[in-house]
């Protein structure tokens, strides 16, 4: 979240008024207006609210909204006391734990509130989120890292490479496994990238988010992040993967590699969905219950191959009826290096589009396929448009889905400027983001149990 | 006993809190109702206290979570989505809700509120499954008048119902809610507490009830009021009191608590003759399981044989204390054994205030003291259970103790049925709000006030003569009429049907109000059921006298049709082809009797017809058939 400086979100009028009546946000006023007075905590305004009323904490508790009129007499009665957020002291760390490195990447995955204010503060350094989740001191030796402030639909490309940078000094320095704080709507993408940036890994890399904010007594912030911290540092994978809800229950805890996982649901906890796997590991109670064999083993004496860098040169263009193929010419006209289509069904894309995408491959751009479909795996062998399309020199990205496909494409692109090189490397499973066998798994949320005892 | 209440200096204050009955609940479009089937969907939570940098985390709720407390909430999909799950947000305010509030708030003479703002209010102990309750101000600063009194309102809210406890499992580990009534919205009215006797108390709430349903959207029958009551006496304390169902007992349990509180005070006067100091009562507890090993007692037999244990704790001076009665049925014992069964979620506790009783035998008794170190002016308090159990239960007991000697704790207690109440919880710090940085907040324009204010409904006073005049009601029915709530209920009918005012209106006050006392849930017949009642009596297909036999039948069998009705109590009407078969028979049977009675003989003949149609055909109908015969 971004941190701005602080204001009272008062505009025009209404600001003036305050300002000729000397009050400013956290003091105590009173409001008279039509013989009737208001008394309280002057609150600042949301940015979003408009510029005719203030808003005042009633003793009672309550935020009211007073519409401010020229008649309207406002006097400030008290001074203001600013939200104090002392940290509590950092409880006594246990040397026999395991050392857990917790990097913030914005969001709140901890936070306080002031209720004499109303206001919200995040709680980042390991103290504070001693303070708000103490369970955590049983499990390891927490230490804490804000490497950014952003919500998460504002990382790109540079902030992965850095993320990715930033584990690895943290893995070199003896980290029994790294846990990342970030916003839940692009961490898949985040999970994808850091699994190909961040090979050979000695130790897990688990990504942790919330569906319910933290402020809130029913958020799942904690109890995903406590199990994210227990897979970190006692899971024997080691491997970068998500830790959020199983299901709409508190219980278990699903542990998902970050090649297979996707955001799947607008609000549910349970929003995160294997795609085309099962998950890897579930947080029972506090036990790590491995799903499968099929893992890379944790290993300290693994040594960490990194590969940060990602091509900003990528694009991703979902074919629907009626696109424009023109849409991949100015694709290709901006010096796109790479172009991911998202086709219909086993991996199609209409004839019209077949000159834009000849061009395209003629001028050197790596042209790869995912389904939109989601589930299931291309095949482009079935049906003539399939065919066509593979004569035309397009990848399919077999059983990827297009997140996970477009991470890959702008991954490899940032490896190598050969498109022939970058073509072989995009068919390599590089973290397990091929799987040889589609099973029967399930598909979708729909059908998952709500159940979870 | 006569208690002055003035000179006690008696101070009470209401809120009341009434669901109603919009289309859709208050933040999703799901529909106010209620589910009695088994539940379609259940989840398993957790709640976690947010901290308050005040250190004001709910004390209760803080040690629930920290045994581990966890909540199975139980859904089905008629009357819950994901917002109630707490895997949506909230859907804006639900204006229908908004306007019946300023509705309610205008004809208290409130000031509305310029822009709503609605708050999370901190409740984390599982009945809102996002830990919070979301409530909003919509008016404030009016007042009503009660007879000659003004009463000040303080506020009128609007705010989302919680969900609803239906169990208990694991030794309380895990707490059933269900979730169908949380989002319903509520209706909170609060005085200023000016209210000085117990029948002003209900007065009062009578008074705002009445109001209340004169909007016609509010939802009538058990649960859907709840009256919350602020009690303090001088050197009492604030007591709040939750949940009282019925106006009628709002009285009694204002009287029972003063009572309560002057009783504690005088035991606090006992105990300080005694000498009894808070830091004599230790927190030292033996295990006394030796004692009971032989026990006939059955509670502490099971308890035994499930390799549980036995607890005690003396109580220094308490002797002969703990047996005093405080409301009926209700003993300074039962204050320490609630606050057991709350801490140490035990079924209850042994007091030797009690003894020998429940199968414990002298002997047992006295080995108890004995452990314990027990003199003769000492209680001795045991309870069974497992170990980590009846540590908290004991220790909750210990701390009630010492309360005693200082007068009177402040608590949230509970009402119960019979007008006494219960511990609940202890009383939580200043409400802990914070927005709702969800829901945009709402504009109470000028113009909406304005609107609302133009079609207030009528007020009590005025229906009351508009129902005398317009149905010739007499006064006494038609006031009746109007507080029962039932007065537009009988426009329609009246207007819907041909049958009297009169008799509708006897129907819905005194009739409604005999089946009441008799165990009928009267509010299990919806209104349309009744309107169809009396359009069947309208069109003659149903006696008027079988009315209150099939309303109270339609009040056992939800779901059910007039027809059902009809059909199963034999009430279909006799045909006039049939009704005069039988009275053809009954002259005939009674030929010889009525010879030489003349006109007498018209009584007697009516009344062996009415024992075998009443309720199936018109006594105006027979009659005429009668005489006919006669002539
Ligand atoms: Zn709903």
């Amino acid at each position: 979240m971004t941190e701005k400086a602080e204001s009272s979100g008062y505009k025009g009028e209404v600001l003036n008024a305050l300002r000729k009546a000397g009050c400013e946000v956290g003091d105590i006023i009173r409001v008279t207006a039509g013989g009737k007075s208001y008394e309280g905590i002057l609150i600042p305004r949301s940015e979003s609210g408009d510029t005719a009323h203030i808003v005042v904490k009633l003793k009672s508790g309550y935020n009211i909204g007073i519409r401010i009129k020229p008649d309207v007499k406002i006097e400030r009665i008290g001074k203001g006391a600013k939200p104090m957020f002392a940290s509590p002291l950092l409880p006594e760390q246990k040397p026999e734990l395991p050392k857990a490195i917790i990097l913030s990447t914005g969001g709140t995955i901890a936070s306080r509130v002031d209720y004499r204010s109303g206001a919200v503060r995040s709680a980042l350094s390991a103290s504070d989120l001693y303070g708000v989740v103490p369970e955590l001191a049983d499990v390891a030796r927490v230490e804490t890292e804000i490497v950014f402030s952003l919500y998460s639909e504002n990382l790109t490309q540079q902030h992965w490479s850095q993320l990715a940078q930033k584990v690895a000094e943290h893995i070199a320095q003896g980290a029994d496994g790294v846990i990342i704080a970030h916003g839940t709507d692009t961490m898949a993408y985040t999970a994808a990238a850091l699994s190909f940036a961040l090979q050979n890994l000695p130790v897990p890399v688990i990504l942790v988010g919330a569906q319910r904010s933290s402020d809130r007594p029913s958020s799942d912030a904690a109890t995903n992040l406590i199990a994210a911290v227990q897979a970190a540092t006692k899971a024997p994978f080691a491997e970068v993967a998500i830790a959020m809800h199983e299901t709409v229950s508190d219980t278990s805890i699903a542990i998902t590699r970050g090649t297979k996982v996707r955001k799947c649901h607008t609000s549910r906890r349970d929003t995160f969905k294997p795609v085309n796997a099962t998950p890897l590991a579930r947080v029972n109670n506090g036990e790590v219950i491995m799903l499968t064999d099929e893992y890379q083993k944790r290993d300290a004496t693994k040594k960490l191959i990194l590969k940060p860098d990602f091509s900003e040169a990528v694009a991703l263009v979902k074919f629907y009826p009626g696109l424009d193929p023109a849409v991949i010419d100015w694709h290709v006209e901006k010096g796109c290096k790479g172009i991911l289509l998202e086709g219909t069904g086993l991996g199609h894309v209409s004839k019209y589009c077949f000159d834009a995408i000849r061009n395209a491959v003629n001028r050197g751009v790596v042209v790869a396929l995912a389904s939109q479909c989601i589930w299931g795996r291309v095949n482009m062998n079935v049906y003539d448009t399939g065919r066509d399309l593979l004569n035309l020199g397009v990848i399919p990205l077999d059983d990827m889905f297009p997140e996970t496909a477009l991470v890959k494409l702008m991954w490899v692109l940032g490896q190598t400027s050969d498109a022939a090189e970058a073509k072989k490397l995009l068919k390599i499973n590089i973290a397990g983001e091929f799987s040889p066998r589609t099973m029967l798994d399930k598909f979708g949320v729909e059908g998952e149990e709500a159940d979870g005892n | 006993m006569a208690i002055d209440y003035a000179k006690i200096g008696l101070k009470v204050g209401l809120e009341i809190h009434q669901q109603l009955n919009t289309q859709a609940k208050l933040f999703c479009s799901c529909p106010p109702a209620l589910f009695k089937e088994e539940p379609e969907i259940t989840f398993l939570r957790r709640l976690r206290p947010t901290q308050s940098e005040l250190g004001q985390v709910d004390p209760a709720a803080f040690f629930e979570f920290q045994k581990g407390v966890r909540i199975l909430y139980e859904a089905n999909r008629a009357t819950s989505c994901l917002v109630e799950m707490d895997e949506e947000p909230p859907h804006p305010l639900n204006m229908e809700a908004v306007e019946v509030v300023l509705t309610a708030a205008l004809m208290m003479n409130m000031q509305p509120i310029d822009e709503v703002h609605v708050m999370r209010k901190t409740v984390i102990d599982g009945s809102n499954t996002t830990g919070f309750q979301r409530t909003c101000i919509i008016a404030s600063d009016g007042w009503i008048k009660v007879g000659e009194k003004t009463i000040p309102m303080q506020a009128a809210s609007l705010e989302e119902d919680a969900a609803r406890k239906t169990g208990e499992e694991d030794g309380g580990k895990t707490i059933r809610y269900r979730i169908d009534r949380l989002g319903i919205p509520l209706i909170e009215v609060a005085t200023a507490p000016v209210i000085y006797s117990p029948a002003e108390a209900q007065e009062v709430a009578l008074a705002i009830g009445r109001i209340l349903r004169d909007t016609g959207k509010v939802m009538r029958g058990l649960g859907t009021i709840r009256q919350d009551l602020n009690v303090s006496i001088p050197n009492g304390a604030l007591m709040e009191i939750k949940g009282v169902q019925e106006l009628e007992l709002i009285a009694k349990v204002v009287e029972y608590e003063v009572q309560r509180q002057l009783g504690l005070l005088q035991v606090k006067e006992e105990l300080n003759n005694r000498g009894v100091k808070a830091e004599d009562l230790r927190q030292e507890f033996v295990d006394v399981s030796a004692v009971f090993q032989r026990t006939k007692c059955k509670v502490i037999r099971k308890a035994l044989d499930k390799g549980q244990m036995v607890l005690a704790v003396r109580l220094p001076k308490f002797g002969g204390v703990l047996k005093r009665e405080l409301m009926p049925g209700f003993r300074v014992g039962t204050e320490l054994s609630d606050r057991a069964r709350f801490w140490g979620r035990v079924g209850g506790i042994f007091h030797t205030d009690e003894m020998p009783n429940y199968g414990i035998t002298a002997e047992e008794v006295e080995a108890l003291r004995k452990a314990v170190g027990a003199g003769v002016d000492d209680a001795v308090v045991f309870v069974a259970d497992t170990a980590e159990n009846v540590h908290d239960a004991l220790k909750a007991v210990v701390e009630r103790a010492q309360e005693a000697i200082a007068g009177v704790p402040a608590e949230t207690r509970t009402a119960k049925e019979d007008g006494t109440t219960r511990y609940m919880r202890p009383r939580p710090g200043a409400a802990r709000m914070y927005p709702e940085t969800d829901i945009p907040p709402v504009l109470l324009t000028a113009e909406l006030v304005e609107k609302i204010r133009a079609s207030l409904p009528e007020p009590a006073e005025k229906k009351v003569a508009r129902l005398m005049k317009e149905y010739s009601l007499n006064e006494k029915l038609a006031k009746q009429v109007v507080d029962s709530g039932y007065a537009t209920l009988l426009e329609t009918i009246v207007k819907a049907s041909s049958v009297s005012a009169t008799t509708v209106a006897a129907f819905l006050t005194e009739t409604l109000k005999a089946l009441k006392r008799d165990g009928v849930q009267i509010e299990n017949v919806a209104d349309e059921q009744v309107l169809e009642i009396f359009r069947a009596v309208g069109a003659g297909e149903l006696a008027k006298e079988a009315v209150a036999d099939v309303f109270a039948w339609l009040s056992k069998h939800e779901g059910k049709s007039l027809n059902d009705a009809v059909e199963s109590l034999g009430l279909r009407p006799l045909s006039k082809k049939e009704l005069e078969v039988i009275v053809d028979r009954v002259v005939a049977e009674n030929k010889r009797s009525i010879e030489g009675l003349g006109n007498k003989a018209f009584g007697l003949l009516m009344g062996a017809v009415m024992k075998e149609v009443r309720g199936k055909a018109d006594p105006d109908l027979v009659a005429r058939l009668l005489k006919q015969r006669l002539r």
